[in-house]
Formats: C-alpha cells, structure tokens, sequence
C-alpha cells in the first residue's frame, strides 16, 4: 500500500533577485533533495530541525502542498497533490493537518473561537446534529487542557498566546487526522506554557496514535517529544537517525558544533569561554556543488568540493560527511529507510 | 565574590512605570528594587509581559505614551538619578553611561548607511569631536574590538550576516565605553552557533570595560551561561534574586521552582512540566501575591496579604510569604 504522505527526490528552487537591477536571475536552493515517506499505520514523531534558512519550513510546505516542489514528487497515497481531484483533496486535507508558528495570525478577530472550531465540523461533515458538534469541541478542548466553558464565546484577544495555540491543536483534532505536521508550534509560546503544549503534542502520538513532523530549530524540544531526527544544513540532510543517538551522540561536524552551542541551563563557565570551532562565515545560499558546510567547518578539505551522500552508520542512522566514506551510502538517499516507520528495524 | 565586598553601580529603588489605558492603569514595573554591582553580568528573566524590557527602556528614558515611569530613583555610583535626566542630559548619559543592545539588530541599523559612517555618527551626535581621519581609526578600533574586519565600515547592513549586524549594534554600544550595558535578548534572532560567538564577545568586552552588563531574556539555559546574578520577575515585580547558582540549584520562589523544573534540557524524554494556570492580566491583577492563582503552594493569606522581599540569608532576596515568617526586608535587594 502507498505511503500516506511521501516526498520523494523534492527539491525546491527559488527564483529572484530578477528585473529591475541585475540581468541574470538569482537562484536559491532551498531544499537540495529531500526523500521521505510517512505510512500513516504505525504512528510516528519525527523532529526535522535546522536554523534560520536551513529548508525546514519549506519542506514542510511542500508536503503539505502549499507549494509545488521544483523537481521531485510529493505523493498522498500515492497520488502527486498537485493532481489530486475534489474528493482526494479532501480526504488529504482531513488526514494530514498543520499547526502553524503563530498562534496569532491564524484567527479572524472578528469571529469567536468557536468559529474555528465549528467551520471543520461543517466543512467536512463530521456530526449530523448540534449537539453532537458541541460534544466533539467540548472533548477536543479538553483533551489539550482547556475548560470549554472558559473558552467557546469568547473572541482571541481575550486568550492568551499559549491558549490560542492549544486551541489550534483542539482544531487539528477534530478531524482526526493521521499526520500533523506542526512548524514551530512552540516557539512564539512562553516557556512556562511550552511544556504544556508539548505535553499536548505528545499526548496525541502515544494515546490517538496520530503522526507528527514536528519543525523546529530548538534541539531540546525536539528531544523531549520525537523519537526520529532531521538535522538539515541549508536545504540539504546533514544527519538523520534516532533522536537519543543523534542528540547524545553527533556525528556530523555540523550537528556536533550545533548541539555543543545551546547553552545547557546549568550554570557554568565552559559555554562562554571555551572556543567555538566553526569559523562566522555567510554562507550563500547559491548551490556550489560542493559540501555546504565545508565553508564553516573545521574539518574542511578538498574532497568536500563534492556533495557527500548520506553515508549508513553502524548505529542505523546517517551523516553527510566524508569522514564517514568507509561506509556504506544509503540508497537513493531515502530518508524512510532510517527514520521510516515502514523499515524501523533492520 | 561577597555581595559585600562589590561597589554598587546602579541602585534602582522603587521603580514604577504604568501603561495608562482605556481599561485602567496597567503596573508593568511594579515597585521594583535592584542593586547591580560594578563589573557584573545581571540576568532578568520573565515571561513575556513580565516588564523586563520595559524595565531597562525606563533606565534609557525609553518608555512612550501611554506609559509613563510613575515612580522610583535609579541612582548611578556618582549620586545621579537616571530617571530625573532631563532633555539633554538623557542624550548626554545615553551610550557614555548607559548603552543598549538591541534585540533585533536588523531592524536598528539605518539600511542606507554604511557601517562606518553609522558609528562615526553616533560618536558625534553624542558629543565627542573629531576629524573624519580621527573617527574613522576610532571605528576600525571599534570594529576590531568586535572582532569585525576594517572592511566592514564601508558596508552597507544588508551586506552583512545576522551575526555580523549584531557585532555593529555592539560597537556601537561600546563605542563611549559605557559602565552599563542593557543588552535585551540580542541574540534571540540569531542561531545558536553565532549566539555563542557573540555572547563570548560580549562577555570579553565586558570584563576589558569593566562593566555592567544586565541581560534580559527568557532563555534560562543563556541566562545559566552568561549571568553571574539573576533576578526573575513575573507581573511587573522582582520575585526573586541571588546568585545563578542558587537560582538554578536552589530555587525558592515557588514561580522559580516551576520555571527552573519547566526547563527542556538533554537529560528527560517524553516528561513535561508546564506552569499550571494562566498568565495574569496587569489590567485586572489578583489581590495579594501576583502568583498566587496559579501558586501550588499557595496559603490562603495569600490572596489577601503582598509578599515584600526577604533576605535569605545567603545573597539572594524573596517575594514570597513562605518566607516570610522571621524577617523582612522591604528595601534591599
């Protein structure tokens, strides 16, 4: 059976920069190539993580077709979202759902919460009566932690930002999909709140069995809730595995240099003055065939000129790297054999 | 490093500063007292709403209408009160007394002028002469104490990196060697590898100027690696001060212990512990303790008597009637 959600060889190319002042049109690769299936039956919390301009938000987007990829395919149950009819559109909107960074920008300030909550309800048919659409937001505003009766009549200026974005989950919930693809749910969240949204998050995976592609820059976050990890570098996959092994354990210079600069909240002396081994440089968003991070890193050498593939770690996990050459290249580059549900244990 | 032994360089008593709405007055600084020693890196942290950034905005003479600073002093070691500046001797403090900076660095440079001339400009606007071969060695050396190339100075904001802009604010911020530095979240708009970078720069300069640095943000694990004091405030009031240490060890505002146990960190997967309840609104606060409502340990003369600030014995002071059984202090923190 087809995979639920699958992008397969994605690559996304922005075009600018053209028109006015410069001749020649500007490129920017921001997914490189990109392959991974979600296969909706075993539930699965995958992180894909990476800073500002790393791809992150665009895969995101390209999987939830909000934006045509450049080359490649992103497939609903086997059929490309850019083809799909009525009725598979709708069923693909159902399935697989998104929770947004801005628990803000979301909402219509003119209309109460409840109307977030009724328009699914209505638009996908999912009760036949009133009292039955009240009991469904009545429970989906539970199951994230909110008293209906505090929340429904209410407009969303009167709630706070760590509300907002829980009633967005409840939303989610309503349709009972089998994915959420959440970009940086938390971050716009205080960080007394962040735990309590997490927990939502979490609790959705292990109890209603519902997928996450949790995005985000945050590292600790990511290894609070998911079980697989994406570390991207500026569109292209430099680490792929479990998230104990790849948090604890890193293996790519990048995600080594990544993970050793979050400041640990223990007070201490290291983080501040031990020297950090990656070199400030801008590195540009033009593809130069090479390694993207050879630039910055501090293992650079000639043969990084080349773009290295995703090379198998004994650990079942992958880093593209050439201090890994020995070993062997993960076929087609196919993240779901690594962080796949389908393929989980070899 | 005894409290004792330490001058204090700004000693900030009573502060208040309100936002005047159509729905009341809201008390975003709410009777605040801190001292900050000479040559110390301060932490504050909250929430956002907290009114730590207004906070150090008062210090500058930042606030706007609708808010106002309603009350309090910030006396500087030679005796001067910040907050009762007056027209151009605000300018006069601003950059050689007090620096700041800012969170988005992006959003503070002018996009149409070089770096240099930015920096040269500032210089003079705040009253320091020069020929224009004279300022221009005074930025390189600025420059260079960011650890930014000569270069530099002849480009323009866009043509810099998110980290680089951030190294421009800071010499611009030290460019008159100021003894206090407020430095709101700067580097929250970075990523974590250039964060590093330039909160080591920060710390270098720091100690080569001998000066104040107080940090505001709400990343407790930078808070835990940069700041020596920290203080965390929650609805416009000072709740708790000490050293990180015992901040982060030993928490004892019940606020603290929640935020400091809330913290995600590389040790825990798949446990989650939020701060129950929700925000307050300034506009419509609860009586007594500000916490309270969402306090786990509260007691019922919680609601109805306000905390004032205990010593603990050690450095570090409490807002909390837990520990208010023996003494009070009311003024120092």
């Amino acid at each position: 059976m087809a995979p639920l959600l699958e992008a397969q060889h994605v690559r996304k190319v922005y075009r600018g920069g053209d028109g006015l002042l410069r001749e020649e049109a500007s490129e920017t690769v921001a997914v490189h190539e990109f392959t991974l299936a979600i296969d909706g039956e075993t539930p699965s919390f995958t992180t894909i993580a990476g800073e500002s301009g790393s791809g992150k938000t665009t895969i995101a987007r390209l999987l939830l077709g909000m934006q045509p990829p450049t080359a490649g395919t992103v497939r609903y149950r086997g059929i490309d979202v850019g083809a799909l009819d009525r009725g598979q559109m709708r069923a693909f909107r159902q399935d697989v759902q998104a929770i947004f960074q801005d628990p803000f920008e979301v909402y219509n300030p003119f209309y109460k919460i409840d109307h977030i909550l009724t328009t699914p309800i209505q638009k996908f048919g999912l009760a036949s009566t009133k009292a039955q659409a009240a009991e469904q937001i009545d429970e989906a505003l539970r199951t994230v932690g909110l008293r209906p009766e505090e929340t429904l009549g209410r407009y969303p200026h009167q709630l706070s930002g760590g509300q907002r974005q829980r009633i967005t989950i409840a939303r989610a919930l309503l349709l009972k999909p089998k994915l959420i693809i959440a970009d940086e749910p938390v971050s716009m969240v205080d960080a007394s709140l962040r735990a309590t949204i997490l927990a939502n998050l979490h609790k959705l995976y292990t109890d209603f069995g519902i997928s996450f592609i949790y995005i985000t820059h945050d590292l600790t976050t990511a290894y609070q809730v998911s079980d697989k990890i994406v570390i991207l570098y500026h569109g292209t996959v430099a680490e792929a595995g479990g998230v104990e092994q790849v948090i604890k354990d890193p293996k790519h210079p990048y995600t080594r240099e990544l993970i050793h600069s979050i400041p640990a909240p223990d007070p201490g002396n290291s983080w501040i003055e031990e020297e950090v081994e990656e070199k400030d440089v801008e590195v540009s968003d033009q593809a130069t065939g090479g390694c993207r991070y050879a630039p910055r890193c501090a293992h650079a050498e000639a043969r990084c000129e080349q773009m290295p593939p995703l090379y198998r770690l004994d650990d079942g996990r992958v880093a593209s790297c050439v201090l890994y050459d020995k070993q062997e290249k993960l076929d087609g580059g196919d993240l779901t054999q690594i962080i796949g549900t389908t393929s989980n244990e070899e | 490093m005894s409290d004792s032994a330490r001058e204090v360089l700004l000693d900030i008593q009573g502060l208040e500063v309100h936002f005047e709405t159509r729905r009341g007055i809201a008390r975003a600084v709410n009777d605040v007292d801190l001292q900050l020693y000479k040559g110390e890196r301060f932490g504050l942290v909250g929430e956002s709403g907290s009114g730590k950034t207004t906070m150090i905005l008062a210090l500058l003479h930042m606030i706007k209408t609708p808010g106002l600073i309603a009350g309090g002093r910030a006396i500087f070691d030679d005796g001067t009160d910040l907050l009762s500046l007056r027209g151009d001797e605000v300018r006069k403090n601003r950059l050689r007394r007090v620096a700041m900076v800012p969170q988005g660095a992006m959003n503070s440079l002018n996009p149409v002028m070089r770096i240099g001339d930015q920096i040269s400009l500032t210089i003079r606007e705040h009253g320091e002469e020069g020929t224009k071969q004279e300022l221009a060695a005074r930025v390189t050396q600025l420059l260079d104490r960011v650890e930014l190339k000569p270069e530099v100075a002849m480009l323009y904001p866009h043509e810099l990196s998110g980290g680089m802009k951030q190294r421009a604010c800071i010499a611009q911020a030290i460019s008159l060697g100021p003894q206090l530095i407020l430095a709101d979240e700067p580097t929250s708009a970075l990523d974590v590898v250039v964060q590093r970078q330039i909160m080591q720069t920060l710390r270098e300069l720091q100690l080569q100027l001998e000066a104040t640095v107080l940090l505001v943000g709400h990343d407790m694990g930078l808070m835990a690696q940069f700041a020596e004091r920290v203080g965390i405030m929650y609805g416009g009031k000072l709740v708790e001060v000490g050293s990180v240490t015992e901040v982060f060890r030993n928490p004892q505002h019940p606020y603290t212990q929640l935020l400091i146990s809330s913290i995600p960190s590389f040790e825990r997967r798949g446990i989650f512990k939020g701060i129950p309840g929700v925000g307050l609104s300034l506009l419509d606060p609860p009586s007594g303790c500000l916490f309270h409502p969402r306090c786990p340990q509260a007691m019922e003369r919680c609601s109805r008597d306000e905390p004032g600030l205990t010593s603990l014995g050690t450095e570090g002071h409490v807002s909390c009637l837990l520990h208010e059984k023996e003494e009070t202090h009311g003024t120092s923190a």
